[in-house]
């Protein structure tokens, strides 16, 4: 079911994408290290932590914008990183991604967003590819904003617009970075449920970066837990059970979205408290 | 190849659907159904994939029209034969499409754009004599040092303006200067007048040209920036956290820009002068029969010391134009990429144009005034 290549032969429960050792950051800093996870196929697998932790750093790399520091990340056996430019832009095309402001390209309308990789990346024909735009806006509810410019949509709406270019192709993968920021509970829920339709019916994997607990909590089945402070994955497992069972402490509390003493959520509140004694 | 069949069985019908139904084929190659044939008396309508090979998107839009049209008939469907991906997508896909807002792209008569056009030219006029205004005010303010705004911005703002344009300001003139010598002394020599040539240099560039040429490349450099700039800022919202926090925004934004180009435009043309007559004097050096001292003294015997003034005055309303101007288009920008690019241009345009009119009646009431 996919537009693009559709050489890879799907078994459920296999891993999709695996990373093995991997550091990512920022020239000398160093954000996250030893990363070592699986993302398995179909499922919904959440990249959590506190602000600054380094999710969306990670996120970026796993997308094939900025190359990690060291370590390999592969899909379906690929080492991407290592393979070359072309390559990795091909690979890149299995991905779709749902960036925090949805990243539409604002001189063009909302159908013209979804039609842009099609036009690029298959040979149909403009009426062919205009019934796959009503077929795709259809999917996230958005049928009747085709002609809409992104500066006309509400913030849900921007996002369930950028959802339709990110299953224009009928990626492999879908990456959402924070999904429901910005977005009211009620939105948010429905484009939570949304998630979990597409990922049934288009047999997609998804890896979000969220740290809307109720929205991981209902949504995600596997997950990795990075610490800012220890700079590595601390905990690993699907959000309920890591709210429910994880060994460390700080990851239960963080999980329940409790701010007790030497939580992780709370450290930013420290540093004010330190500010403030300074004052 | 992908294919349909449409067969009935009294109220209930069946859509076989045949072979691979792949995006691969094209698209000519994917089967569409504009009616269902017959419909009249049809009550029931199910699907048959025992033909269906390998299958995609494609087959999801068809079994979509068919969902569509079996609705506006009030047909039921019955899709529980279909591959379950297929069943869930379709489930997710509305029988009725919403009805699409009509976009209107309205057509404007030809007197009514002129109108338009002119009325959005005397606003944008009036925009910069209220900026320009509001700039007067902050300056006082600024020297009495109450204005809003961040000594480090004004550095900032300061370097960019002055030290950092010193090296392209002082190239062009240079080459101005020295191409106006090398084709002044080609017409002087037909009448052995080659001893004008520092003459020719220092009075066009001094009192013309330096200026002009100064003014142009700062447009290019500096007020295209500030345009940029601002016009990002908007679109960012970051205008409207300044607002929103009682920040006024021509102070903080906009006084820094034009106080610092009307700070080094001045310094900026006089080194404009000095590197045109330096190239005339290259020129005259090397091609005619000049000493450098002689040249020199040639120069500022033909140019007054007004002249410098002139210039320098010139360059000066040059800079609060550049500097107004493009702000000015920087903070009324749309809220786009392409808006950005547009204020960058329309900035860039606008003052060169601008200075060049300001050049010319600076000439006319010069010259009405005697000077």
């Amino acid at each position: 079911m996919k537009l693009v290549d559709a050489a890879i032969e799907r078994r459920a429960g296999e891993a999709i994408l695996s990373l093995h050792d991997v550091s990512v950051g920022y020239g000398e800093r160093i954000v996250q290290k030893h990363l070592s996870f699986d993302v398995r196929r179909g499922s919904i697998f959440a990249l959590m932590g506190g602000s600054g932790a380094g999710k969306s750093t990670l996120l970026r790399s796993m997308i094939g914008l900025e190359e990690p520091l060291s370590g390999n990340m592969t899909f379906a056996g690929v080492d991407y990183w290592a393979a070359g430019d072309r390559e990795r832009a091909r690979i890149g095309r299995r991905f779709g991604v749902l960036f925090q402001s949805a990243a539409l390209w604002s001189s063009l309308t909302v159908g013209e967003n979804v039609a842009l990789p099609l036009q690029m990346f298959t040979r149909l024909n403009e009426e062919t590819i205009q019934w796959f735009v009503a077929l795709k806006l259809a999917l996230v509810g958005m049928e009747e904003a085709v002609d809409l410019l992104p500066a006309q949509l509400s913030g849900g709406m921007a996002k369930r617009a950028g959802l339709a270019r990110a299953i224009a192709l009928d990626p492999d993968v879908l990456f959402f970075d924070e999904p429901s920021s910005g977005l009211d509970p009620v939105t948010a829920r429905r484009l939570d449920a949304l998630i979990v339709d597409l990922r049934d019916a288009l047999e997609t994997t998804v890896v979000m970066v969220s740290h809307d607990l109720s929205s991981l909590i209902a949504i995600a089945d596997d997950g990795v837990f990075l610490d800012g402070e220890a700079r590595t994955a601390i905990a690993h497992g699907s959000p309920a059970a890591l709210r429910d069972r994880a060994k460390d402490p700080r990851v239960r509390e963080f999980m329940r979205g409790e701010a007790a003493g030497n939580s992780l959520a709370n450290r930013e509140d420290r540093q004010w408290q330190t500010l403030g004694s300074l004052r | 190849m992908a294919a349909w069949e449409f067969r009935r069985r009294g109220e209930a019908g069946v859509i076989a659907v045949l072979g691979d139904w792949l995006v691969k084929a094209g698209g000519a190659g994917i089967p569409r159904i504009s009616r269902l044939s017959g419909p009249a008396g049809l009550r029931r309508l199910a699907f048959d994939v025992s033909g269906l090979g390998r299958w995609d998107m494609t087959l999801v839009a068809f079994l979509w029209d068919v969902k569509q049209l079996a609705a506006a008939s009030d047909i039921i469907v019955d899709d529980s034969e279909l591959p379950p991906t297929a069943q869930k997508l379709l489930g997710l896909l509305p029988a009725r499409p919403k009805e699409r807002p009509v976009v209107r792209r309205r057509r404007v008569p030809p007197l009514a754009w002129i109108s338009g056009r002119a009325a959005s030219f005397l606003s944008d006029l009036g925009g910069s004599a209220m900026l320009a205004i509001a700039m007067v005010g902050g300056t006082l303010k600024l020297l009495a040092g109450r204005a809003h705004v961040r000594g480090a911005d004004f550095i900032r703002d300061l370097n960019d303006a002055g030290p950092r344009a010193i090296a392209i300001v002082g190239v062009v003139n240079l080459l101005v200067g020295a191409i106006i010598a090398f084709i002044g002394a080609a017409q002087l020599r037909q009448f052995s007048a080659q001893a004008y040539v520092p003459n020719l240099v220092g009075v066009t560039c001094v009192r013309e040209l330096a200026s002009v040429i100064t003014g142009i490349v700062m447009a290019g450099r500096t007020g295209g920036a500030y345009a940029a700039r601002l016009a990002t800022m908007r679109g960012s919202d970051e205008i409207a956290a300044l607002s929103s926090l009682g920040i006024p925004v021509d102070q903080y934004l906009v006084l820094p820009s034009v106080v610092s180009l009307c700070t080094t435009m001045p310094v900026l043309y006089l080194v404009g002068s000095f590197m045109a007559i330096a190239g005339g004097l290259a020129v005259a050096t090397l091609s005619l029969d000049f000493t450098g001292a002689g040249y020199l003294y040639e120069t500022f015997q033909a140019v007054p010391l007004g002249d410098f003034v002139i210039g320098a005055v010139k360059s000066l309303a040059f800079a609060a134009l550049i500097g107004i101007t493009s702000c000015r288009i920087g903070l009324n920008a749309a809220r786009s990429a392409q808006a950005v690019g547009n204020a960058a241009t329309s900035a860039v345009v606008l003052n060169i144009v601008g200075i060049i009119a300001l050049d010319a009646m600076f000439a006319v009431v010069l010259a009405r005034l005697g000077i």
